[in-house]
């Protein structure tokens, strides 16, 4: 393809931006390949351990912005032990070594520690922009480091992490000189900030649009901030209490109405309910609600809120919403698109407040644009899921979990594999699949035989034979992730068809029927994967005998082998 | 509400789906397990009749697993030989059962399996022939759900933490008390003044709520709680079988919770959600991590938890701060 100079072509790649895109450009012919390697700017990476540093600095030398996930999807819910990988540090040491010019770290599950931030902080001069999604491993010195050195620092976005927090003074470490952010998230903190250098820094950030505010800092700071900062756009709040009758309240209510540029809101980590009336005037242009920190919030108190949001198209909440709080959102927020519904009170066996399937079904009804849900309800039916799947027939990712994994269906009490059914062959675009509840095999082969988009999948509980996991592994051709828990599926579904896993990024199986020695066939038989076992607590024994069951497995495409930071617990077959 | 009226209408008379297919199957297989299933606890016939919810002709796998379990307490158990364990905080009528929850992050994850395994087989003696009977099922089966389950429901643990409550910021009843507290404080605070753990007690649906800086040892912790629910007790039962009641004729509390002896053993939930016995850590770090408390009848304790540990605990009790 000797058409058009290189140039020409680095201009036409400019215009792709994802990396899907970039990535099929790359494999057309060595010249594109080459150009677009020098051209390609943000690089994303969905597993650490599929490649390595230098591997990335070698094809792209220009990266400006990286993204790395670390550990899977289920250590989240505390499956995976704690020292088990995901270390971003060599990843910054490379790069700081061979020069590269880092603008954006964006990470998910991954261990970072303070030397890591240090390192970051003191060898990327044009730094601007550090996203952490659920990462562990760092304190707030660590902070400390990042806003002392990144004269050009944007963006500080901390998203559910977990924190040591030393109490130190990381926010006062911000420079005077600084006046470049604009999206500041330390919500996931625990401990106290300087409250005055927090109203500082806001007042000196004119281009400040995004501010999530954590627990320690109180209502009458939260006012005063906003006065300096009636341009933002995205507003999480601190704590949310104070005494209404108070002048302080009066006055946060009046600085809240100059807030007109609000449309995402957040936070009351703490909150008293006769507080939130200050926040009716930005709810008429909020698109996203996200409550699901506020336990203390009545259904009552949610519905009046929520009655003001009429242009909502993200709504994150809590059960305590009820299902009647849900037919009010269904009736007001006709532009949502977005819900993921989280359960309140855990710990007391039944709910008090819960989510039913009528809640759902009331949604689906009201609110035709729907298109990603995360829901956690008491109980389900298949009715239920049928009707949500004609009403909805666009669901990208449908994430239902039923706070009782193997519950049937609640009027029934058959399996819920028709409702999914359903839901996989009404929604020819869904990509993301959870599915909980009394599940057998019929509900693969609906999932295999409808779920044509399907790229990730996460079971748990479900199935009866090795056929369930089979119908996914031949008929789901576009997976990518695939996470199964407590389920039977075991080696002859694993060892069916050994060639799809490097189609796919991971596949994880814990506490299933799968034995050593298949998982051995298995890392014989395909040298590009890395196949670990998970010994947790168990003794580890030299040679273990083939016909024991694997506890957990994780196995993942690589071009670079066997990890060399693996802790002793885990093997590498 | 509009929602549910479509709702109904919206219930296909004809399924779409290739649901017949389904439905036989399943209607078969199910037909095949009942027979089984029907092995069981005597009555079988009635049981199931009574336990039918609404479908006349499909005897579901489901329901027959409920009857067989319905001398039990529970309401929604899917499977038959490995009954759904619903919270040990609930009645169980059949103690029978293993009554430690599965620890998160437990060292042991396979040896708790078995554990359950063979209580279960204990208990179900008479299901036996229902292990045989479901397809490709080892004793291994990993359907069951005991509850609390590691990791269900899937929720990171940062959400965990909320939903426990234990926030003594939380002004959800009246903000009046809070209120006052915050308005006149300066920002930078030492940290919460009071904390307010909710602790519930076998046998009384209503629990209350404890703040745990009001104390300062486990004594005092111990003879609170007992006081708290003296009084529910009473009030709740006329019968002679509550161990505490009894020794108090006169209304006097004896914390007898740290006790080798008591009838009532309490027990909390910690930050990480694991349930431990109080009593084996310093006070303070109690304080840190607990997350809420429950006071369990000690039968439903496994022997080990009993006598001297406890024994030495109570005396140890003092000379912890």
């Amino acid at each position: 393809m000797n058409y058009f100079p290189e140039e020409v072509l680095e201009h036409v790649f400019d215009f792709l931006t994802s990396h899907r895109d970039r990535n099929a450009v790359s494999l057309v012919c060595k010249s594109w390949y080459s150009v677009e390697r020098f051209s390609r700017e943000k690089v994303f990476i969905g597993n650490c351990y599929a490649v390595n540093p230098e591997r990335l600095i070698a094809r792209f030398p220009r990266v400006r912005s990286l993204t790395l996930k670390g550990k899977p999807h289920f250590a989240d819910f505390n499956l995976v032990p704690h020292d088990w990988g995901g270390y971003v540090y060599p990843w910054i040491e490379a790069m700081a070594k061979s020069g590269i010019n880092l603008e954006e770290l964006r990470l998910k599950r991954m261990v970072v520690s303070d030397e890591s931030l240090e390192l970051l902080a003191k060898s990327f001069p044009n730094f601007k922009s550090l996203v952490l999604v659920s990462c562990e491993g760092f304190t707030t010195d660590g902070l400390a480091a990042i806003a002392s050195n990144c004269r050009f620092l944007r963006e500080l976005d901390l998203q559910e992490n977990e924190v040591d927090d030393r109490k130190g003074q990381w926010l006062s470490c911000f420079p005077d000189t600084c006046t470049s952010l604009v999206s500041l998230n330390f919500a996931c903190l625990k401990g106290e900030v300087n409250v005055a250098a927090l109203e500082r820094l806001v007042a000196r950030c004119r281009n400040l649009r995004s501010l999530r505010l954590n627990h320690a800092v109180p209502l009458d700071a939260l006012q005063k901030i906003l006065v300096q900062a009636p341009q933002l756009n995205d507003l999480g709040t601190g704590s949310f209490l104070h005494d209404p009758d108070s002048e302080a309240y009066c006055k946060l209510k009046n600085a809240i109405k100059k807030c007109k540029s609000i449309r995402s809101l957040s936070g009351f980590l703490d909150v008293n309910t006769r507080c939130l009336p200050a926040v009716y005037p930005i709810c008429t242009n909020l698109t996203s609600l996200n409550l699901s920190y506020a336990p203390g919030i009545y259904s009552s108190e949610l519905i009046k809120l929520i009655c003001h949001c009429k242009k909502l198209e993200r709504l994150w909440i809590l059960d305590t919403i009820g299902d009647k709080g849900l037919g009010v959102v269904a009736s007001t927020c006709k532009e949502l698109q977005e819900l993921r519904v989280f359960p309140s009170d855990l710990y007391d066996g039944v709910g008090n407040a819960a989510v039913t399937e009528e809640g759902l079904v009331a949604i689906s009804a009201g609110c035709p644009k729907l298109n990603s849900l995360l829901y956690f309800c008491q109980q389900m039916t298949n009715a239920a899921l049928i009707t949500v799947a004609k009403n909805c027939p666009n669901f990208i990712r449908f994430r239902l979990c039923t706070l009782d994994p193997t519950i049937p269906d609640a009027v029934t009490n058959q399996p819920l594999d028709e409702g999914f059914g359903a839901i996989v062959q009404s929604c020819k675009g869904l990509k993301r699949l959870s599915v909980s509840g009394l599940l057998t095999d019929q509900v693969f082969l609906y999932i295999g035989m409808y779920a044509e988009q399907l790229e990730m999948l996460s079971i748990a509980f479900a199935g009866d034979s090795d056929k369930g996991m089979l119908y996914v592994l031949n008929g789901c051709k576009k997976l990518k992730k695939l996470e199964i828990r407590d389920s039977p599926f075991g080696n002859v579904a694993l060892l069916a068809d050994v060639g799809k896993y490097e189609t796919m990024r991971s596949l994880w199986m814990s506490s299933c029927e799968v034995t050593y020695g298949a998982c051995k066939t298995l890392a014989e038989k395909m040298p590009r994967l890395n196949v670990e076992i998970i010994n947790e607590g168990e003794q580890i024994e030299a040679s273990p005998d083939d016909r024991h069951r694997v506890e957990k497995m994780y196995l993942y495409r690589t071009l670079v082998g066997p990890r060399r930071d693996a802790p002793e617990f885990v093997w590498t077959l | 509400m509009e929602g549910c009226r479509q709702f109904l209408d919206l219930i296909p008379k004809e399924r779409e789906w290739p649901v017949k297919r389904a439905e036989e199957t399943s209607h078969g297989l199910s037909e095949e397990k009942k027979l089984e299933l029907r092995l069981g606890p005597p009555g079988d016939d009635d049981w199931t009749i009574k336990h039918n919810n609404n479908s006349s002709q499909t005897t579901s796998r489901a329901r027959d697993h409920e009857s067989l379990l319905s001398f039990g307490y529970f309401s929604n158990s899917p499977c038959a030989q490995n009954p759904v364990l619903k919270s040990p905080w609930q009645q169980q009528t059949n103690p029978h059962f293993l009554h430690l929850p599965v620890k998160k992050e437990s060292p042991h994850p396979s040896s708790n399996r078995a554990e359950l395994h063979n209580s279960e087989k204990k208990a179900f003696s008479p299901a036996a022939p229902a292990n045989t009977a479901v397809p490709n099922s080892s004793s291994a089966h990993k359907r069951t759900a005991p509850a609390p389950v590691v990791g269900w429901p899937p929720i990171r643990s940062f959400r965990k933490n909320l939903a426990s409550g234990s926030s003594s910021k939380l002004a959800s009843e009246s903000g009046d008390v809070v209120q006052n507290k915050v308005s006149g404080q300066k920002p930078v605070d030492n940290g919460p003044k009071t904390l307010f753990v909710k602790i519930n007690m076998d046998g009384i649906p209503i629990g209350r709520k404890v703040d745990l800086k009001a104390y300062n040892s486990y004594e005092k912790l111990s003879y609170a709680v007992d006081e708290l629910f003296r009084g529910l007790l009473a009030a709740q039962s006329d019968s002679s079988a509550r161990g505490i009641k009894d020794d108090e004729a006169g209304g006097k509390a004896t914390g007898r919770l740290l006790d080798a002896n008591g009838e009532y053993t309490l027990v909390y939930e910690d930050n990480e959600g694991d349930r431990m016995l109080v009593g084996d850590v310093p006070w303070h770090m109690f304080v840190s991590t607990v997350k809420r408390l429950r006071v369990l009848k000690s039968s439903e304790l496994p022997t080990l938890y009993r006598g001297s540990k406890q024994g030495k605990l109570y005396l140890d009790a003092s000379s912890r701060k």
